[in-house]
């Protein structure tokens, strides 16, 4: 069954038109990432699909059910928002049983339930303090733990990890990966971040200006990019694109080459002066100013490779990709 | 404050300045207070001096008790400063939240609308105001009061609270509604708490204006049981002999009401002022 099926929504404010055409389909159970650069409109699709903002024009299914005009409490979702957005009144019992309470939920399924969601979060201690008494990542959890004791067909989450430092983050991660896993919900994530959207997704939606640039499963983007703006977007470092005439003269397509899949090579067909080196211990990251474009390399291990250096690369010609004049990808050789 | 920035002649001459500023301040009361617990003779002789056992004299206050219905004038002030800061406040954070949460057709149009009652002085309204009063029986009663100080206090009201309530999270008001919290919920148990500094910022600025005006109570309320302190206390005042005493005493109790009210008032205010600059 489809957990959420959107058809043709347009949002418009004013004369500014924020969502064009979008059409989408969330199995159930999937986990779906909106990604894109900001001001693409992912978290006006979310608000949409919450009915947070209406869609100009366009059809909204829920679990098979038209909600175009249901308000958002009674559309069978829960959101997790960038800020947390606990209520300050209330202590962290308060804020879980909040949603249940005006459901007028019987006490004992709503125990049950919050029992259940601080068990899985680690938020047993913390259930009778106030969310300024709790730190940034407690408060994440809490602000989970009052989507999942709703028990919505549908999570959505706000860019969740945004205001979390480096490690949280990562830690975070994996605990809603591993929370997909346990509840086997359908999901929405909507983040800026592509790593985040590689590490979580089942299927990656890719937006850009209010358009969807392609969907489908991490690796199948990541290989198989549809235009250069997907290319570009995920990968990091990213993609490096150069004219395909600076390798073959003659040719006047644009050339994409992932920093991986380019090697050392002495008399390589790449050629270039080194202007910056990121040793990352595990790669090693150089920037190369060739003649005609600054090219990012990613060499694996160690390498004694200094500013200054010039080098020589080689590359598989079988990973490389090329486009057209409009950003498409050209498949054919 | 951290010591490595301040040298310590700055602390003084800022703390001498404010010294002098509250005894500026200050001064004016003192002297009131003081020259209410003196006899007649005492105060003109000497205005500046502190009741002594020879000049200290209750007359001033025997004569405010006897003369008149003053506890009455104290409680119909009370009522019309109260009832008239509850409306301003409910009425102002209604309209700023409407403002403020709501993208409608001419929402800049109607803010201007409400704000400019900032820059027209609600007394140039007063002969029209008193006939709207008579046509509706409501003059001297103390609605007439209650209803103009509320007119007179909204369009501050309004412009101050929808400021600050375009900084409440949208987040939080959005996760109310996913909650299924309704649009009153929200705005009574999410936004207002949130914006108590401002609320009481609001209340301290309309209240003093109001408790001391003499206008409207003369003008539209001067029945002797609708009467409000300050008027009251005119009865004192006469064309050629003016009882100092009475008045002094009148002006001494008619101080305290408001002392209470803005101590209650004075932590959220505080707050309120420093909320926007300390993060």
């Amino acid at each position: 069954m489809t957990a959420l099926s959107l058809k043709n929504i347009n949002k418009s404010f004013g004369p500014v038109h924020v969502l064009k055409d979008i059409n989408l389909d969330v199995e159930d159970g999937e986990f779906v990432v909106f990604v894109g650069p900001s001001g693409c409109g992912k978290s006006t699709l979310l608000r949409v699909i919450a009915g947070l903002e209406d869609a100009t024009s366009g059809e909204i299914r829920i679990a098979g059910e038209q909600v175009n005009l249901t308000p958002p409490s009674k559309r069978g979702i829960a959101m997790v928002f960038q800020s947390y957005a606990l209520y300050p009144h209330l202590n962290v019992r308060g804020n879980l049983t909040l949603a249940l309470k005006q459901e007028r939920q019987p006490k004992t399924v709503i125990e049950e339930r919050v029992v259940e969601a601080s068990r899985m979060l680690g938020l047993e201690p913390y259930l009778n303090r106030y969310p300024s008494e709790l730190s940034g990542g407690q408060r994440q959890r809490v602000a989970i733990g009052r989507a999942i004791v709703r028990q919505p067909k549908l999570f959505l989450f706000d860019e969740p990890l945004s205001n979390l430092d480096a490690a949280l983050r990562m830690n975070t991660r994996i605990e809603i990966a591993n929370l997909h896993r346990q509840l086997s919900a359908s999901m929405i994530y909507v983040t800026h971040d592509q790593t985040e959207a590689m590490t979580l997704a089942d299927k990656i939606v890719v937006l850009r200006d209010g358009r969807v640039e392609q969907i489908g499963s991490p690796m199948d983007l990541y290989n198989d990019p549809a235009n250069r703006f997907v290319a570009g977007f995920l990968g990091s470092p990213s993609m490096n694109f150069l004219p395909a005439d600076a390798l073959t003269p003659g040719d006047p397509r644009e050339m994409g080459l992932r920093p991986e899949d380019i090697r050392l090579e002495g008399g390589g067909p790449i050629a270039g002066t080194v202007t910056h080196v990121e040793q990352l211990g595990g790669d090693t990251n150089v920037i190369l100013q060739t003649a005609r474009a600054p090219l990012t390399i990613r060499l694996f291990g160690q390498h004694a490779i200094a500013p200054g250096n010039d080098v020589q690369f080689g590359y598989d010609p079988s990973r490389a990709y090329y486009f057209g004049d409009d950003g498409q990808r050209l498949r054919i050789e | 404050m951290n010591k490595a920035r301040s040298n310590p002649l700055n602390t003084y001459a800022m703390h001498g300045a404010l010294i002098l500023y509250t005894l500026i301040a200050l001064f004016p009361v003192f002297v009131i207070l003081i020259n209410s617990f003196k006899s007649r003779k005492a105060i003109f002789r000497e205005p500046l001096a502190l009741p002594d056992a020879e000049s200290f004299s209750m007359i001033g206050y025997q004569t405010v008790m006897k003369q008149g219905d003053f506890f009455l004038y104290f409680q119909n002030s009370l009522i019309v400063t109260v009832a008239s800061l509850a409306l301003v406040l409910l009425f102002g954070a209604m309209a700023a939240y409407a403002l403020s949460e709501y993208r409608f057709r001419g929402n800049t149009l109607m803010g201007l609308y409400l704000a400019l009652g900032i820059m027209i002085p609600i007394r140039i309204g007063t002969v029209a105001i008193l006939e709207m009063m008579v046509a509706s029986g409501l003059v001297n009663t103390l609605w007439a009061l209650i209803l103009v100080y509320t007119a007179q206090g909204l369009p501050l009201a309004v412009f101050i609270l929808s400021e600050f309530m375009k900084q409440v999270s949208d987040d939080l008001k959005n996760a109310g509604r996913i909650d299924g919290l309704s649009e009153y919920t929200i705005f009574f148990r999410l936004v207002l708490p949130l914006v108590r500094p401002a609320m009481a910022t609001v209340a301290v600025f309309n209240m003093i204006p109001i408790w001391n005006d003499l206008w409207f109570p003369l003008i539209l309320a001067p029945a002797e049981e609708t009467k409000t302190l300050t008027l009251g206390s005119q009865v004192f005042i006469g064309q050629f002999v003016t009882d100092w005493n009475a008045v002094l005493s009148a002006l001494s109790m008619a101080i305290l009401p408001v002392l209470i009210l803005y101590v209650i008032f004075s932590r959220q205010l505080i707050r309120g002022i420093t909320s926007g600059a300390v993060k």
